[in-house]
């Protein structure tokens, strides 16, 4: 059996439905939520504040940290260990690296803003889910950041390219599955995440890639607007 | 020719295009890449002739030179003491800068201010590192006895205050209370509790509304409303 259609319907360049909010968090600086068809983001930024131990204080800029943490209950039935782990741990330094080159933090020398993620409910693309509500909750923040970031994954089931890969397709067993998150500054165009999982064909990367520019510059201003209504 | 994308006092958030050419000049809160001038933090847009600005709408309590702040002892050092001003960085008070009493070598620090008390004090100086110095010589800088302290959004504090103070006398007016807003987003407030209680709540109305129009009357009418009568007091 070939995969023809999308399980739930989609079109092979469509994203799930996208439902974003800023300032959620009230003891946050700043605090943002992300849902992108079942998974569903929470993050909240804390400082700039005062960075301990002291060794890790750095006097020329600030630094950025980044927590992403899935919830116990928040997987498809199996029950998630609560705690760091190899891959939250990977998620977190990616999600770091994805977000710094817009954030500048170099007028709050020896400080330190956390960004904690949190994932209610996952169904795949949680990274990607955790990058755009933390870019979010980052501008909510009164951080200084050149550019949103925005990202959303694209990939390959069978032989069909296509974006936003949910749970049951990355899941698909009678041929091959590539999953690859992207993060981007779509106003400059830079990719600041690329990973990928599984295997996929150079002309069908270059081909998922270009499909996932429109979606990403269509939630960069899904972003931009959720930030204006909090002041409206 | 210059090109302007966005309305004046508008809200502007990272990565939007406010200008276009070559005519205007970014200023705080906006950058200039190659023809345009983009926002790199979220803000009000304030444009004064050619030059563009945002003033920030949220954040932290950056730490400003002149600045009158409320804080709160955190440590005693071995010549001052160690000051939490709200902020990413915290504050020293020295010595010499404490007090105009003559305080013998070795006395004990904590007589003339202890741990967790709070203090009404002017920032003198701040370095490139974000080290910051504070006085207490000074009209109205003072420890703090009693009342209660509440915390604001510190770029909510020039509502709170109003032009030429109208806001906080206002409300100072009706309640009764004594008021001392730091421009860290620490107010102190002292008076009856049921009044006490009151500015608390006006203050936080402020706080949620402070981006509207016409808040002073708004909060004028919520304290008549919500006036509550002193012990003693007559009708």
């Amino acid at each position: 059996m070939t995969f023809k259609k999308r399980p739930d319907g989609r079109k092979f360049d469509q994203t799930r439905e996208i439902e974003a909010k800023a300032g959620i968090i009230k003891k946050a600086d700043g605090s943002a939520y992300f849902r992108i068809g079942k998974t569903a983001a929470y993050a909240a930024v804390y400082g700039p504040r005062e960075l301990f131990p002291r060794s890790q204080q750095d006097p020329k800029k600030g630094r950025l940290r980044c927590n992403y943490n899935m919830m116990p209950f928040s997987g498809a039935g199996e029950r998630v260990r609560p705690g760091p782990s190899r891959r939250s741990k990977e998620i977190s330094m990616v999600s770091e690296k994805a977000l710094l080159p817009v954030v500048d933090l170099s007028d709050y020398p020896n400080a330190v803003v956390d960004v904690f993620i949190e994932l209610p409910q996952t169904d795949a693309g949680s990274r990607c889910a955790g990058i755009c509500a933390a870019s979010i909750a980052l501008a909510d923040a009164g951080i200084t950041m050149r550019n949103m970031v925005s990202a959303v994954s694209c990939g390959k089931v069978d032989d069909k390219v296509m974006i936003d890969l949910d749970y049951e397709e990355e899941s698909y067993e009678d041929g091959d599955v590539a999953d690859i998150p992207v993060a981007m500054v779509p106003d400059t165009g830079e990719i600041t995440l690329l990973q990928m999982d599984g295997k996929i064909k150079k002309e069908d990367l270059k081909k998922a890639i270009e499909m996932v520019k429109k979606p990403l510059k269509e939630i960069v201003e899904i972003q931009k607007k959720v930030l204006k209504e909090r002041y409206k | 020719m210059g090109e302007l994308l966005v309305k004046d006092k508008e809200v502007v958030v990272p990565g939007e295009i406010i200008a276009e050419g070559m005519d205007y000049l970014p200023s705080f809160g906006t950058y200039r890449k190659e023809q345009r001038i983009i926002a790199n933090r979220l803000g009000l847009l304030s444009i004064d002739g050619k030059v563009i600005r945002t003033i920030p709408l949220a954040g932290r309590y950056v730490p400003r030179r002149n600045d009158m702040i409320i804080g709160r002892v955190i440590d005693i050092l071995m010549s001052g003491w160690r000051i939490n001003i709200n902020s990413a960085y915290s504050a020293v008070l020295m010595l010499q800068e404490a007090t105009f009493k003559y305080i013998e070598k070795g006395a004990n620090l904590s007589k003339f201010f202890s741990l967790d008390d709070w203090v009404v004090a002017k920032i003198i100086r701040v370095s490139s590192q974000n080290l910051v110095d504070l006085t207490m010589k000074g009209p109205g800088l003072r420890k703090l006895d009693g009342g209660r302290i509440i915390t604001v959004n510190t770029y909510k504090v020039p509502r709170i205050i109003g032009k030429q103070g109208s806001m906080v006398s206002m409300i100072k007016e009706v309640t009764g209370c004594r008021i001392t807003v730091g421009q860290n987003g620490f107010v102190w407030i002292q008076g009856e509790p049921e009044q006490e209680l009151l500015a608390v709540r006006a203050i936080k109305k402020i706080g949620a509304e402070a981006h509207r129009n016409g808040l002073t009357d708004d909060i004028k009418k919520f304290l008549d409303k919500n006036k509550v009568k002193t012990k003693g007091e007559k009708q």
